[in-house]
């Protein structure tokens, strides 16, 4: 039996956490996210479009009784910024959980891991439940639980890049050195590299990019949660030692022609 | 009837007036359920919008949820 997964006093059904953007449609979007088998979905904070040319909001598509609506900040670039988004999702009334980014750089995306301190402090002071998204940087990672943070989010690789997990030596001493969840977020590409990060014992994985941008998203989505149920029951299992040399798996004696033995 | 100028998500925009955030909601035909309303950098909650007056060159922010990862 495995250990529930819960964050802030919440537990949650799938460790596998989905976002909501980028799908060609929202009908596939609905479609994939239902195939994944995931309970915590992304949103983003955006002005609403006036002229109503552009999309509806993310709510018209998705039952926000049926999912749990995880806000992020992406796409802010300063501790204050980020920490007004925060605001703005909180006020839309569907809880404190809140997925903090604070952005450092735009071709990589990676984090501001100061800014992102910075916010964490100031929202937690103000009841938030913050689930930071940093870098596998193991400092970093125990500076935010220090600071409250109700999760740390490191990346796999940069947001959007499918490159996979490129260090799951620093993913691994995160979840050894802290207490807090620790949920992969952001880099993963395809069912295997989603089960590799778990293997490596996090308590859960977020993603969209990889469902999002595949040819067929209702079946990646499938393919996620398998690899994710694969990843942690392997990780629960214990993996075998790993060795250089072979190991016959089948009996060296009572070969044909040996010589058996004391005669 | 006299019109007042307001910076709305960014945009110059004129509007009756006198008019609360709820009316503008109302002329705008949005639900105060699905937004939020930042009013001079400052949250409106649903209950404060039919008695928040709007002024000349407020600025507004009505934001929601969209897809994001």
């Amino acid at each position: 039996m495995d250990t529930p997964f819960s964050i802030a006093g919440h537990s949650f059904r799938s460790r596998l956490m989905v976002g909501t953007g980028k799908y060609p449609s929202n009908a596939l979007m609905v479609q994939a996210i239902e195939a994944s088998g995931a309970e915590v979905v992304t949103v983003a904070v955006r002005r609403v479009d006036l002229d109503r040319t552009r999309e509806e909001g993310v709510l018209h598509h998705l039952d926000p009784k049926r999912f749990f609506l995880l806000a992020n900040t992406a796409g802010c670039y300063t501790a204050d910024e980020a920490i007004r988004y925060s605001r703005l999702a909180r006020e839309a009334g569907f809880n404190d959980f809140i997925k903090l980014e604070v952005i450092g750089d735009q071709e990589t995306l990676l984090p501001d891991v100061d800014g992102l301190l910075q916010a964490t402090r100031v929202l937690v002071k103000e009841g938030f439940s913050v689930l930071a998204y940093t870098n596998d940087d193991l400092i970093t990672a125990l500076r935010l639980e220090a600071a409250g943070a109700a999760a740390v989010m490191p990346l796999a690789s940069p947001i959007g890049s499918g490159l996979g997990m490129i260090n799951p030596f620093n993913i691994r001493t995160i979840k050894r050195r802290l207490s807090v969840p620790i949920i992969v977020d952001a880099g993963v590409g395809t069912a295997s590299d989603a089960c590799l990060v778990m293997e490596q014992g996090v308590d859960g994985i977020l993603m969209n990019t990889a469902l999002a941008a595949a040819d067929d998203p209702v079946r990646m989505a499938t393919a996620m949660r398998h690899a994710v149920d694969a990843g942690r029951l392997a990780y629960l299992a214990g993996r075998m030692p790993r060795r250089e040399v072979a190991v016959p798996s089948s009996p060296l004696s009572g070969m044909l022609g040996e010589t058996p033995p004391g005669r | 009837m006299t019109q007042l100028t307001i910076t709305l998500n960014g945009e110059r925009r004129t509007v009756p007036a006198p008019a609360t955030l709820a009316d503008l909601l109302d002329h705008l035909s949005l639900d105060a359920r699905a937004v939020v309303v930042e009013h001079n950098r400052s949250i409106v909650r649903r209950p404060g919008l039919a008695t928040t007056p709007l002024a000349e060159d407020d600025v507004i922010e009505l934001v929601h949820f969209v897809g994001g990862g």
